[in-house]
């Protein structure tokens, strides 16, 4: 067989990668297009206030799920935002090179991993049955700030690494003490970069199923309390499909999912370029 | 004492302890899920739940070959077609793609990767299933299965490698280049193998986000209990057996969805443990040059 000239190989070795970005691109766009498509015709202001109604039709909208999704995220957050910043701040500022910090390190990164229903059997029996919190928000938004921590550690961490050294050495110059160095000079400077590791983990969580699945119940129910079932939206598109024939619903809530992950992600690259120029550009 | 010394050294506890939260979580997670799962394991055996190739909870027949081989199965579908397509799309948009072309395709990544799995499985319900029933089978299967995994890691694999490959000094392919290489030469015998560090990281990240999936493919896979003869043969991996049955799983049935989970918890801590091996060769590595 004849080699091929190394100008015939690349031209066709390129033309194999454009093919892959086309494929990629078509992806995106088939999945996108197609649940907007056939969700967006759905999609009323009746459809976003009126409550679900159940059935097998699943006949209603969903604005109790909303509420719901909105009620979880809340609590998630109040309890993961201060652990994961506190953590963070240890791990940047204060942590000795020593097995303890690197053990740390390494328990963060392997929780990165760990599949979301692995959390929720977990959450499950810690949460829901021995500590009987039983189905409900509040062992959910446990759950789901177990799953969310390791990614807002390392958000936040890297937000605080990418503070200029000069800024501690002044503030210490002055005669700050080093947590005084750290709540008034470096989480300001930082403030941008966590707020974008935040949205990231609000936008992870309005995706997560499976380990809210396994520890929130699901009912449609408004919420009144810590203590009462909830269904996220997620769920909810979930719960339409498997126990219900109303794929337009499911859709259409497809289509507010996918429309609020759209905006979160505008929100996150916004942040973080202003987040860049802020430590880049000397301000 | 002054007080705003008071409060430095108690702030450095209190942030002391909130970083060994995760690792705290990380402990009871581990030992949470052995202690459910040892009842099971002590009744079943391990092997005869490992190799065992019936899983009737209602009988008490509580073997895991087809789950760990559906598993399998489905991963390695959706690695075979991901990795040729996001490491082409890697290297499209750190090397080759026009500036315009980077600014549409690298938000339609970020957008892949933040749509919720649920919504993946519905688009492959509605139109990756009735696709595959055309050609044959009851159309749940794994192919479906196989083609909507694809998709899902297909952005992490894209991410990572872009980065790594994009963290190829500028010298390299001047070096190549001015060896008289093509363009292609220099990234594929240059560029490339000096980035595998972090493609190879990536894929086996993208491993980990499989064998993990739940949702997606308790929607399009049909979770029949046989072990999968042909792509077109409905399959019931491990990660969504747990997510379909915890709710209402009493006794040891229970204890068995623990001892699943504790066989994924294992899977994905040798994974991730090579993951971040990988990445740290990678990094020393460039430290040396």
């Amino acid at each position: 067989m004849p080699r091929m000239s190394a100008n015939s190989t690349q031209k066709l070795a390129l033309a194999c990668i454009w093919g892959t970005g086309v494929v990629t691109f078509l992806i995106l766009l088939v999945i996108i297009g197609y649940v907007l498509v056939q969700g967006v015709s759905d999609i009323s202001w009746s459809f976003l206030t009126t409550a679900p109604r159940g059935g097998l039709s699943g006949e209603g909208g969903i604005s109790t799920v909303i509420v719901c999704t909105l009620y979880l995220l809340g609590l998630t957050m109040a309890i993961v935002v201060p652990l994961g910043v506190g953590a963070a701040i240890y791990l940047s500022e204060y942590a000795p090179d020593n097995r303890l910090t690197h053990l740390i390190r390494y328990g963060t990164e392997v929780l990165a991993g760990v599949p979301s229903i692995v959390f929720g059997l977990f959450g499950f029996a810690l949460f829901v049955t021995a500590l009987h919190l039983r189905f409900s928000i509040l062992s959910g938004a446990l759950t789901l700030a177990c799953l969310l921590l390791p990614t807002l550690i390392r958000a936040s961490e890297e937000a605080l690494r990418a503070v200029p050294r000069s800024h501690r050495e002044a503030a210490l110059a002055l005669g700050a003490t080093k947590w005084q160095t750290v709540w008034r000079v470096l989480l300001p400077a930082a403030l941008p970069g966590i707020a974008t590791g935040v949205i990231l983990c609000i936008g992870r969580g309005v995706g997560e199923t499976a380990c809210l699945f396994v520890t929130m119940g699901g009912t449609s129910a408004l919420p009144t309390s810590l203590f009462s079932g909830g269904r996220t939206l997620s769920m909810h598109l979930l719960h339409l499909v498997l126990d219900t024939n109303a794929f337009e619903k499911a859709l259409a809530t497809g289509v507010v999912l996918i429309i609020t992950i759209v905006a979160i992600n505008a929100m996150t690259n916004w942040l973080s370029q202003r987040f860049r120029a802020r430590m880049t550009g000397g301000a | 004492m002054k007080k705003r010394y008071l409060i430095d050294r108690s702030s450095r506890s209190v942030i002391f302890i909130l970083a060994l939260a995760s690792f705290a979580i990380l402990v009871a997670i581990a030992v949470f899920t052995l202690k459910e799962a040892l009842p099971a394991l002590q009744k079943i055996g391990l092997l005869d739940f490992l190799l065992g190739r019936e899983w009737r909870p209602s009988s008490g027949q509580f073997g895991i070959l087809p789950m760990i081989l559906g598993t399998v199965m489905v991963t390695t579908g959706a690695i075979i077609f991901a990795v040729p397509l996001g490491v082409g799309c890697a290297i499209l948009l750190a090397e080759v793609a026009p500036q315009r072309v980077r600014l549409l395709l690298r938000p339609a990544v970020q957008v892949l990767v933040g749509i919720p799995s649920v919504v993946y499985g519905l688009v492959g319900l509605v139109l990756i299933v009735p696709l595959v029933r055309e050609i044959g089978g009851p159309g749940l299967s794994l192919a479906a299965g196989v083609i909507v995994l694809t998709a899902m890691i297909l952005p992490t694999i894209i991410s990572i490698s872009e980065d790594s490959i994009r963290a190829v000094p500028r010298s390299y392919r001047e070096g190549a280049l001015a060896l008289g290489a093509t363009d292609w030469q220099s990234m594929w015998r240059v560029v490339l193998p000096a980035a595998r560090s972090g493609i190879a990281a990536s894929i086996v990240l993208a491993i980990g986000r499989a064998v993990g999936e739940a949702m997606a493919l308790v929607m399009v896979i049909g979770m029949a209990t046989a072990i999968p003869l042909s792509p077109l043969d409905p399959a019931r991996p491990l990660a969504p057996s747990i997510a379909l049955e915890t709710s209402y799983a009493t006794g040891l049935h229970r204890s068995a969805l623990f001892a699943i989970a504790v066989v994924l918890f294992v899977l994905i801590i040798i994974i991730n443990s090579l993951a971040i091996m990988i990445m740290r060769r990678g990094a020393n590595a460039k430290n040396v040059r």
